[in-house]
């Protein structure tokens, strides 16, 4: 979109950039922003298709390319989370393999040409068109998104610190557990530190998981953006091709590091929901 | 009017400076403290590189993560700075 940036300034062209494609369904709160559901709920659909289409067409016999790559990834994810979780893992490796891939993919999406998917618009629906055409590809720059999924997780600790103590116990360690106290006075004078400091650490694991893998991606993205945007002449061309494309190499890095980090730290902290105080 | 924008400009450029310098400041002395000893054990007990390079990584990310969104918050501020949206009314 060099051409709007050269009419509308670094700061529109990356603000035309930041705006989220939303449609409005009523009052308040319901604003969607379809953009990122669509592009996840895409990516969700490649990724149960292609591995599954795998897994049914699996044979014991010499595996095809495919295949092999299929059960490496599977491989690599069973063997992440028996080093960290102790116990059955038939959720727990699936939820494992499908956090690692889905938001693998959706940060992959950082690696789109920047102005793809506005040129395509433009080439659609013409220069007006696009001007008013908001699309943010990556979905897991959108905070909506990556909260979306911690908080998902968040339940799951929940679920399983329950499934793990029963509700009884679930609830006495909520008021009993960092600091332990003999005595009935005792107990009860430590009960609301205890409580609120566990408070604490249940909210802050939803936040710090999705705040973490937001932060990444959102500024990997502004990179992109400041790059593109800054190199928009003639002569900055070949420099910019050359500036992202190394960019682009370092952030396939932070691309998987941060959907390995989403995935052991949700079995981490489903692991740690099955441990007794 | 302006030398309201100028000076809201002015001091969102500072506190741009102090997040990004103050986090990368933190984030290389954590990388560069893990880095220095996973070499170190690597130089031990070659054998123990694959497990420890794993969690190295995972580690890495956990580190970067807090600079990232200090980054992330700062370039927010750069181009829509939420201070200046304000005045415009």
């Amino acid at each position: 979109m060099s051409t709007e940036a050269a009419s509308g300034g670094l700061t529109e062209y990356i603000q035309h950039h930041l705006t989220h494609g939303t449609a409005t369904l009523g009052e308040g709160f319901w604003t969607v922003h379809w953009d990122s559901l669509l592009v996840s709920a895409a990516l969700g659909l490649i990724f149960l298709v292609w591995f599954g289409s795998k897994a049914r067409k699996a044979t014991s016999g010499v595996p095809s390319k495919g295949q092999a790559f299929v059960e490496m990834v599977l491989e690599f994810v069973d063997g992440q989370v028996k080093d960290v979780f102790h116990g059955d893992r038939r959720v727990i490796a699936p939820l494992a393999l499908t956090i690692f891939l889905w938001v693998f993919l959706m940060n992959a999406m950082d690696l789109l040409p920047l102005d793809l998917i506005g040129g395509v618009a433009r080439l659609v629906g013409g220069e007006e068109f696009a001007h008013h055409f908001y699309f943010r590809a990556v979905p897991t720059a959108d905070v909506n998104t990556t909260f979306a999924m911690s908080i998902t997780v968040f339940f799951l600790v929940i679920f399983y610190s329950i499934k793990a103590k029963g509700g009884g116990g679930f609830t006495k360690e909520l008021f009993t557990a960092p600091f332990h106290a003999h005595g009935f006075v005792g107990k009860v004078l430590l009960s609301i530190p205890n409580f609120f400091l566990n408070l604490v650490e249940y909210l802050s694991k939803p936040v710090s998981l999705a705040m973490r893998l937001f932060g990444n991606m959102y500024a990997g993205e502004l990179v992109f953006m400041l790059i593109s945007g800054l190199m928009v002449s003639a002569i900055g061309f070949l420099p910019g091709v050359l500036i992202n494309a190394g960019w682009a190499i370092f952030h396939i890095l932070i691309i998987g590091l941060q959907a390995f980090i989403f995935m052991v730290l949700t079995v981490v902290y489903i692991a740690m929901a099955h441990e007794h105080h | 009017m302006e030398q309201f924008v100028a000076l809201v400009q002015a001091y969102t450029a500072l506190g741009l400076g102090i997040i990004i310098g103050l986090g990368a400041i933190g984030a290389c002395i954590g990388i560069g403290i893990m880095g220095s000893k996973f070499l170190e054990s690597a130089a031990r007990q070659p054998e123990l590189v694959p497990m420890l390079q794993g969690r190295m990584f995972l580690l890495a990310g956990l580190i970067d993560a807090a600079f990232l969104i200090g980054v992330a918050i700062a370039m927010f501020f750069a181009f829509a700075n939420p201070l200046l949206a304000k005045l415009a009314h």
